[in-house]
């Protein structure tokens, strides 16, 4: 079949918008896979679950009377557990609105040894959604207590 | 009694809105005028109905009418009255009811202003808008009624989300909701003109300034939402990528590019069903983000679990909406093809690159929002995507469009002198070169300032060459019509916008520490002294608030009162203090004490310094003041439906 002008010109236009349609997706792929955080709790984390991840989010509750600040900078450290584990972190910086005792709350950072180093801390709602996510992972550690979390809470969030 | 009554207004409207989605399609399908003529009576009848609903709920919140659920939920007795008429949006069942009201807004107005369109059309536009209604109607009806009874009556309320008790929350969500419901006007249309098929042409002609004006109320809204995280949140950030923002932000790409692509298709007939598929897609999205930000399905499918009818309701209606536009648009879109060629040089090209790089940013936002949910569907595990994710891609994405923009304006349609192009892109390069060198001496050499000085020129510069360049060559009266005024505001904007975040990004200078009364930090050129922190109260709060004075070069420049609120029923907020500025903000949050009992001693605080951050806003005002521009062209206000056939004609000869 002769190539005629149009036909070649269509061709070009196919061709250029595949080859940018493979440069996306390779560039969407590489950064969703640089930037997927998976969730764990602590007892995931002893369980080895935590290897693979580089970064990940630790999700638990704040363990009663463990919150330590260091007396001449901003570095705290605390210990998240739930059900069937316990993880000790450690953060340097500002804390958000809710962070108190048995307070759930999600942290962001890398294991160092036995040791989570936090780079963010988000207690629920302060930020503009709390993930319910949350809620599920803890389901078991909450078993026999009551999220007093309202379920409308994140809703109220425009 | 009352709150019965504004259930049965709904039900009266519902009532309503059914008459006015289907007889008029049937009328139009018949040509039955006596069933077409129900369209405009229907809707102003739903209107009234819709808007005695809303009253009655906020009057029920004015006077604490605590037996009502929804009130008892989210106000009390201490909560100013304004906040009070806020939290009437302030959650899920009421933020719908607003968003029935702002259609009911724009449908009446469509009414109002669709008397000189052809019969058939405007009772299929108005039929579409009556079908939307329809769906939202049930929805609050059957999943959400505002209007549900607490019985035995509480003696006081619960507390409006305190993050929400701000000047900026009360004005954010009824702006936001009218731009998202202003794209169900573009969808109506395009709808009708899918319906109509080769017949009705200049319906795109009909639907830009309303498109327009949509879109402008939604770049207000996220531009309020992100000055309302920014000075509320405490953090300093005004944009985090986070899914209640990402829903705002895609239907306002895929608007941008409708309002681009309606251009092309209304002057030269091309790109038709491209048209029509945006206007869906602005409108799909809107829908979407309605429904994720508000029923909480974002993070984790399981969250249907709390109210299942609700999670149904939601997938059969975005199903319907979308599934049904898209079937009629597989049928009926062969018919609207056409329109006039273009070489690869031209402004069409340029259009359609800017287009095709708004949508595939709405995807990839899209996909990033959405992934949490694929992950849980697959058992994947808890995922979440970071917002470097978005921070990657998105520029990426928008460096054509930052390239080309100067371009646009300067070639015809249809064909393009690659001449112009070589002499301006000579012009645009050493503007944006030479500004670029000059600002390197300024920024301490930071590669993302310098990029930030040199795109900001290589746009504004465009944008002030055409300026001269209409000056010159068209007589005085014709020179800058609305629409293109519109234009040039808006790209304009965008140089502004990207000089607010590229230089505030690169030279903003952040710092938490731990300060006791009397102690100074050096940030930037200025220095802040922590004055100790007291007690202070609210209407429904209690606080502590710092003192913090700054001064540069031992001059005063201000006081600052960051407070650390902490509301009736224990909500902790943080009220950070700006000092705002032209060229720079200067920004300070209480972190907490560091002794939990002493509140007199040190604190931690959040120290910013942050440049040019004001541009951000100031960018988006403008874009959104182009929109407004654009919409209120002459060529738009519509003609006898016989007088348009001409005037496209003598149009076309024009342009």
């Amino acid at each position: 079949m002769p190539m005629n002008p149009t036909r070649k010109r269509r061709l070009t236009i196919v061709l250029s918008i595949l080859a940018a349609a493979i440069v996306a997706t390779v560039l969407v792929v590489l950064a969703l896979q640089n930037n997927m955080n998976y969730l764990l709790t602590p007892s995931q984390v002893q369980s080895g679950e935590a290897a693979s991840y580089k970064t990940f989010r630790l999700g638990g509750m704040v363990k009663a009377g463990s919150i330590q600040r260091s007396s001449d900078s901003l570095k705290v450290t605390f210990t998240v557990v739930d059900a069937g584990g316990a993880m000790p972190v450690e953060y340097t910086g500002i804390l958000p609105d809710l962070f108190r005792d048995n307070q759930s709350v999600i942290a962001t950072g890398h294991m160092d040894n036995a040791r989570f180093i936090a780079t963010e801390v988000l207690a629920k709602h302060d930020e503009t959604y709390m993930p319910k996510e949350l809620k599920d992972a803890m389901a078991k550690a909450h078993a026999n207590k009551k999220i007093e979390e309202s379920p409308t809470a994140q809703d109220k969030m425009p | 009694m009352t709150p019965e009554l504004g259930q049965l207004a709904l039900i009266l409207a519902l009532l309503l809105a059914l008459a006015q989605g289907v007889l008029p399609l049937i009328g139009a399908w018949r040509g039955n005028r006596a069933l077409m003529a129900v369209a405009r009576p229907a809707a102003a009848g739903q209107a009234v109905f819709v808007a005695m609903a809303f009253a009655i709920l906020v009057w029920a919140f004015l006077h604490f009418d605590f037996s009502v659920q929804y009130v008892a939920d989210n106000s009390n007795l201490e909560l100013p009255w304004y906040y009070r008429i806020a939290a009437v949006w302030g959650a899920h069942e009421g933020s719908l009811l607003l968003w029935i009201l702002i259609l009911n807004v724009w449908t009446v107005a469509l009414a109002a202003f669709s008397q000189k369109l052809p019969e058939v059309f405007a009772s299929r536009v108005l039929a579409v808008m009556g079908l939307i209604a329809v769906g939202f109607l049930a929805f609050i009806i059957f999943t959400s009624n505002p209007f549900g009874r607490l019985l035995p009556m509480p003696g006081d309320g619960a507390d409006l989300n305190p993050v929400l008790q701000d000047p900026g929350m009360t004005f954010h969500p009824p702006v936001l909701y009218t731009g998202y419901v202003g794209f169900s006007v573009a969808f109506a249309f395009a709808i009708a003109g899918l319906l109509g098929g080769e017949l009705e042409q200049a319906w795109v002609r009909w639907a830009r300034p309303w498109t327009n004006v949509a879109w402008a109320f939604l770049t207000l809204g996220i531009v309020a939402g992100s000055w309302w995280a920014y000075a509320e949140l405490g953090w300093g950030g005004w944009w985090f990528w986070d899914p209640v923002e990402n829903a705002s932000f895609m239907p306002w790409l895929v608007g941008l590019g409708l309002i681009h692509a309606q251009a092309i298709t209304e002057k030269r007939g091309s790109l038709r069903a491209w048209t029509i598929l945006l206007s869906i897609f602005a409108f799909s999205l809107s829908l979407l983000g309605t429904f994720l930000v508000r029923s909480g399905v974002l993070t984790s499918v399981h969250a249907f679990a709390s109210d299942p009818r609700r999670g149904v309701f939601i997938l059969a209606f975005l199903t319907i909406v979308v599934g049904g536009s898209l079937l009629l648009y597989a049928l009926r879109a062969p018919k609207v093809a056409g329109g006039k060629a273009f070489k690869l040089v031209s402004r069409e090209t340029v259009l359609l690159i800017g287009n095709l790089m708004f949508a595939v940013a709405a995807a990839m936002v899209l996909l990033g929002t959405l992934f949490p949910l694929i992950g849980d569907a697959l058992n994947l595990g808890r995922i979440s995507v970071g917002p470097p994710y978005f921070g990657f891609l998105f520029p990426l994405l928008m460096l054509p469009v930052v390239l080309l923009m100067p371009f646009g304006p300067f070639l015809r349609w249809g064909k393009g002198e690659p001449a112009v192009l070589k002499s301006l892109l000579l012009r645009v390069s050493i503007a944006a070169a030479a500004c670029a060198i000059v600002a390197a001496f300024f920024v301490d050499g930071q590669p993302k300032a310098i990029v930030g000085v040199a795109a900001a020129t290589w746009i504004a510069i465009g944008v002030l060459l055409y300026v001269y360049k209409r000056w010159r060559e068209v007589p005085r009266g014709r020179r800058y019509p609305a629409e293109m005024a519109g234009m040039l505001l808006a790209h304009m904007g965008l140089a502004v916008f990207v000089v607010g975040v590229l230089l505030s990004e690169s030279l903003s200078v952040t710092s938490d520490v731990r300060m006791a009364p009397g102690q100074t930090q050096h940030i930037g050129s200025y220095d802040f002294r922590f004055d100790g922190a007291h007690r202070t109260t609210g209407p429904n709060w209690r606080a502590d608030q710092g003192t913090v004075t700054v001064t540069r070069d031992r001059k005063p420049v201000t006081v600052m009162h960051p407070q650390k609120r902490t509301y009736l029923r224990g909500q902790v907020q943080t009220e950070s203090a700006v000092d705002a500025g032209i060229f720079r903000d200067l920004y300070v949050a209480l972190g907490e004490p560091m002794d939990a009992g002493n509140i007199e001693g040190a604190w931690s605080l959040r120290l910013y310094y942050k440049p040019f951050i004001r541009w951000i806003w100031g960018g988006g005002v403008l874009m959104m003041l182009g929109g407004f521009t654009c919409a209120a062209d002459k060529r738009f206000r519509i003609k006898r439906a016989a007088a348009i056939a001409d005037d496209v004609l003598v149009q076309e000869a024009r342009a």
